[in-house]
């Protein structure tokens, strides 16, 4: 615990602390570039200098480790000096093209320019220009405008582990870029155009759009994954213009995935944004009052025990509350939240979350993944698998189909069998599981939707218990989720009720009157002749099968609540109103409740979200994970040894929004084909 | 004038053969195990006892350097031997690889030893194809003989030495470019702390030397610390190499005692300047990143690193360029400004953009197409660039140029003029 002073304030850090972070702690702002609080430190913009007593030279602020006594000044005339000779070196060769760069208003080097820099520039010879590089349909480059921090450099070697970006080059010819010129292929490369504090990478499907400073910012929840990554959405009007990562150190840290940040602009196409009913074989405009009637009397012609609701990957927690409230209001115990027709035991919530939460997976020691590609399921919890590995001191087994995950593990198999021989004691993964202190073992969704889901769930939970991993200080059992209304859904038991039936039986023709709630991923042609009600907001496979469709409101649209795959319940708010004659979902829900004649026990959402905290009270609760009391192995028998399958085949598509998204469509066309061919996916 | 007997590169003309028979002929190899057994605590205080200054350009006592090794931890500890000698005016390094490499292996053999390292890299220079041919050579031949490997010499040290040729990049002298470098990254020098004594190549205790010093130690340790201080000034001792080109007589590599005077060197050892003394110009007394000095205090000046600095130049590599007066020498720093330019790594700021910037008006400031304001503001910028970077390139990328403006702007000033009443004339 160094203790020094700066500026003449005394301040004790941690070990290891640099001196810019110690200043930041006293709240002195040190200008930089190149430092970046999650990447490594390069010390090369040469922005953050300052002087210490007792050294010969100005030093880099940001790689000096703070020292027991140092003397440190950061508002010296040399400091001054130092920071406007690297102000005016910077931009000698910066183009100064303000008005028509992109990063215009949020650019480190515009607002350390006004900070530090002078008015005049004094060089005569002509500036530098640097050709652009194509990176693919997500990062447009102006190249020129590069001032050389390799923050892109060190993300997608150090966060990514694609090291697809280096510097080329030496000198004034210096460039940024892939070498041989072609797409970057990580799922996070979006997040270059935060990192980097100038104009050089910036959004590409959102070029010339409009100023950082016109946009109304909403913070909310990103759906796309199970991940609840922390979102900002800026809109224009009632357009979502883009989608930013906010710092949630215990979910996302400071990144977004691709389709996170990307695949709004299917918000905005093959909306449903009026009723429709089908007449004659075709789906034609209705109004609303037409549509609940209808509704409402379809129901009440069909008993209730065969009316059944399945709820999608991208349905929110009150709108399967009022759901499920409707359907116990008629008297119908079937409803499912699972459309891949996953039925193992949902009983106790620790059999279907992250029990180890994705920040403490940092603290594992030894992780097994089973039938999972995290990767592309939850491109968050692999970059912190990365970082973990990255640290050192910890291996990584897979069993399950062996694709790049952008870190170096052991491939233990592809069948259940390779789960059962660790159990066994073969093979020296088994002794590192042994030897860990704090193992974790995820499995993914894609291995419990199979017939045999409920087993491999018992045999992962077996070996979670026999390799010590469930105990009051750690439980490394996990189900990596990869849809975000999963474990809300099981957390407010939208599962078949008692004498109910759930997705499978659907599917096999059991029900007269379906309702779906953005259900889309299922085999249609199954369900039979029975009277389909899609209540969604995409024009996409659901829709099609429908008799009636109730356009609903997109995650952007409405205040809601997801539960992520960790089990922490978060608040998304309602950035832009739904387009045309769409609602909100659960005022849908109320509508036919009143057309059919049950009034529901709400009127407003702050009334529902008391009505549901009263039936599940953890999810009043916000940004908080609660230990889940944890249930023992069950019965390991029918196991079937089939090889485990990959269930993302696209990464960029597999929503109704990712799917009407042009810019995730450029990326299928452009970065999947390179992805298949490295093994990514 | 230093005495036969008293010189330490007795083959740096290459009249003797490069191979193991002769170079034990001169004494190289001559009971290293005896060196050895008296211990790496002994071998680092008579090396700090010598006065024995880094021979690379920096100038940071060997010995200190040695010292600062941290004891054995079970992380190998390295020698690096920088041979990529690629500082314009020196030529030094090449002659000991190509004529003397059994005495620059027998000294990485002892200084692997006293800094407990079992792996010595020598890193060299990739234009130096010809001098990697011979140290491969000998390096074979000490290992047939039992001199590096198991058990190197007798000594009962193991001692592993690879030879491993650079790319031509100047910043690869740079220690921790060179490192860099050595693990197959980009050669871009690391940012200090750490310092690689206490992670240096692949993170592991790291002594990085010049071919010099490293050949020197051997002889030092046998005839004695004292034999060694006996040469030069206090704190500038012992013997040097010096490399004088340009315009003398005899351009040549001679091995001098430290602080000998720089109209001496000269004189005695290259045939004096072309034209007799008075028709010197300037000279660059340490290779061509140290400041130029005119003709008054080369008349006086010592060769060491004290007496350099105290005339606001540097002792370097000892690569002495000599300029007579038909030299253009404002044209003489652009060449050298524009070398730099293509040699920065282009890692930080200043130096990616200041010394390009500096060479092109460097470049016009040969043709005088410019202001006389220009010429302060270059040298504004020079300090603007100076101190502010990872390493020290920068430093003697601005400092030739920080030199002609010190002695040289009259005729700076006077070159602007005269494209003025050109121009004004067309």
């Amino acid at each position: 615990m160094p203790k020094l002073t700066i500026d003449g304030k005394t301040i004790e850090v941690a070990d290891g602390t640099s001196v810019m972070q110690a200043c930041e702690q006293l709240g002195i702002e040190i200008p930089h570039f190149c430092y970046h609080d999650k990447l490594s430190v390069a010390a090369s913009c040469r922005m953050c200098l300052v002087e210490i007593e007792k050294m010969p030279k100005p030093v880099p602020s940001c790689a000096q480790p703070c020292a027991e006594g140092m003397v440190v000044h950061t508002d010296t005339p040399a400091v001054r000096k130092a920071r406007r000779a690297a102000m005016e070196l910077l931009l000698i060769n910066h183009p100064l093209d303000c008005p028509i760069c992109d990063q215009g208003g949020e650019c480190d080097l515009q607002d350390q320019a006004v900070a530090y820099g002078v008015s005049m520039g004094r060089m005569r010879e002509p500036k530098r220009a640097v050709a652009e590089k194509d990176f693919g349909p997500l990062i447009k480059t102006a190249m020129t405008r590069c001032i050389h921090c390799t923050r892109c450099v060190r993300f997608v070697d150090e966060i990514c582990g694609t090291p697809e970006l280096g510097g080329m080059f030496r000198g004034e010819n210096l460039e940024i870029g892939t070498y041989v010129e072609r797409a970057l292929t990580s799922e996070l490369s979006g997040n270059l155009i935060d990192l980097c504090p100038v104009g050089a990478l910036t959004n590409k499907p959102h070029a010339f759009q409009n100023r950082a400073w016109e946009y109304k910012k909403t913070e909310s929840v990103d759906v796309l994954d199970a991940v609840g990554s922390n979102i900002r959405i800026d809109t224009c009007g009632n357009e979502v213009m883009r989608v930013v990562p906010q710092r949630n150190e215990d979910v996302n840290e400071d990144w977004i995935s691709d389709k996170t940040r990307f695949a709004i602009d299917g918000l905005t196409v093959q909306r449903l944004d009026r009723p429709y009913i089908r007449k004659n074989g075709k789906l034609e405009p209705a109004s609303w009052d037409e549509a609940l009637a209808l509704v409402a009397e379809k129901m009440h012609a069909c008993s209730p025990s065969h009316v059944a609701a399945l709820a999608g990957d991208l349905v929110d927690c009150e709108t399967m509350f009022a759901m499920k409230t409707l359907l116990q209001f008629i008297g119908s115990p079937n409803m499912d939240c699972r459309q891949d027709g996953a039925s193992y035991d949902v009983s106790s919530r620790s059999s279907y979350i992250m029990n180890t939460t994705i920040k403490r997976l940092e603290e594992a020691d030894a992780v097994l993944l089973v039938g999972t590609n995290p990767r592309h399921e939850a491109p968050m919890v692999n970059a912190r698998l990365r970082k973990r590995w990255l640290r050192g001191g910890c291996r990584i087994g897979l069993v399950g189909d062996p694709v790049d995950l952008g870190y170096p593990y052991k491939h233990l198999g592809d069948t259940p069998d390779a789960l059962l021989s660790l159990a066994r004691d073969e093979g020296d993964f088994s002794a590192v599981l042994k030897n860990a202190t704090k193992p974790a073992f995820l499995v993914g969704s894609g291995a419990l939707a199979r017939s045999d889901g409920n087993a491999i769930l018992n045999v992962v939970k077996m070996l979670a218990e026999y390799f010590n991993a469930v105990r009051e200080d750690w439980n490394g059992f996990n189900v990596l989720q990869r849809v975000a209304s999963r474990v809300g859904g099981l957390d407010l038991g939208f599962i078949p009720q008692r004498k109910g039936f759930g997705t499978q039986a659907v599917l096999n023709g059991a029900a007269e009157f379906v309702w779906l709630l953005g259900v889309d991923e299922l085999d249609f042609k199954k369900i039979g002749g029975a009277f389909v009600v899609y209540q969604g907001h995409h024009g996409d496979k659901g829709a099609q099968r429908a008799d009636v469709i109730l356009p609903g409101a997109a995650y952007t649209e409405k205040s809601a609540t997801y539960v992520n795959t960790e089990g922490r319940p978060q608040h998304a708010w309602r950035a832009t109103f739904p387009p045309g004659d769409a609602r909100e979902d659960w005022k849908i829900i109320h509508a036919v409740a009143d057309a059919y004649g049950v009034p529901l026990p709400f009127k407003t959402l702050e009334a529902l979200r008391e009505k549901m905290a009263e039936a599940v009270p953890l999810l009043a609760t916000s940004d908080s994970v609660e230990k889940a009391p944890w249930v023992g192995a069950g019965s390991i028998v029918g196991v079937v040894n089939v090889p485990f399958t990959s269930v993302i085949d696209n990464f960029y598509m597999t929503d109704p929004i990712s799917r009407a998204s042009a810019t995730m469509a450029k990326c299928t066309r452009d970065i999947l084909p390179l992805l298949k061919k490295e093994g990514t996916a | 004038m230093l005495d036969d007997k008293d010189r330490i590169f007795t083959n740096i003309y290459g009249f003797d053969g490069p191979d193991l028979a002769s170079a034990r002929r001169r004494g190289v190899w001559a009971d290293t195990a005896g060196i050895i057994r008296k211990g790496g605590a002994w071998i680092i205080d008579e090396v700090k006892n010598s006065g024995l200054r880094g021979r690379g350009g920096a100038g940071f006592s060997t010995g200190m350097k040695w010292s600062f090794m941290p004891k054995p931890s079970g992380l190998p500890h390295y020698l690096l031997v920088n041979a990529d000698e690629s500082e314009p005016g020196t030529c030094k390094d090449r002659d000991i690889l190509r004529y003397d490499p059994h005495r620059l292996l027998e000294g990485a053999l002892v200084a692997a030893f006293a800094i407990g390292a079992h792996t010595v890299y020598i890193y060299v220079r990739g234009e130096f194809y010809h001098e990697a041919l011979v140290l491969q050579r000998a390096i074979d031949e000490a290992y047939a003989n039992g001199l590096l490997g198991k058990n190197a010499a007798r000594s009962g040290w193991d001692c592993d030495v690879y030879l491993h040729r650079g790319a031509g990049a100047y910043v690869c002298g740079e220690e921790t470019a060179l490192m860099e470098s050595l693990e197959g990254k980009k050669g871009q020098p690391r940012n200090k702390p750490p310092f690689p004594a206490n992670a240096g190549l692949y993170s592991c205790p790291t002594t990085v030397n010049n071919v010099e010093t490293i050949a020197s130690v051997p002889e030092i340790l046998r005839r004695g610390a004292a034999w060694f201080s006996r040469f030069g000034r206090p704190k500038n001792t012992g013997t040097k190499l010096f490399c004088i080109s340009g315009h003398v007589n005899q351009p040549c590599n001679v091995e001098e005692a430290m602080s000998i005077p720089l109209r001496e060197l000269i004189e005695k050892h290259a045939g004096g300047v072309r034209g007799g003394w008075d028709n010197l110009l300037a000279v660059i007394p340490g290779g061509s990143s140290t400041p130029v000095l005119p003709w008054d205090i080369c008349g006086t000046v010592l060769m060491d690193f004290d007496a350099l600095r105290e005339v606001h130049s540097s002792f370097g590599t000892g690569g002495v360029i000599v300029m007579d007066r038909s030299t253009d020498i404002i044209y003489a720093i652009a060449r050298i400004s524009a070398f730099y330019k293509h040699e920065s790594c282009g890692q930080c700021t200043p130096c990616r953009e200041g010394i390009p910037w500096l060479a092109r008006m460097m470049a016009r400031m040969v043709e005088g197409n410019a202001t006389v304001e220009e010429i302060d503001m270059m040298l504004d910028i020079t300090k603007e660039i100076e101190g502010h970077t990872i390493c020290a390139f920068a430093d003697g990328a601005v400092w030739p140029i920080q030199g002609l403006i010190r002695h040289f702007k009259p005729q700076m000033i006077k070159r602007i003029e005269e494209y003025r009443k050109k121009a004004k004339a067309a």
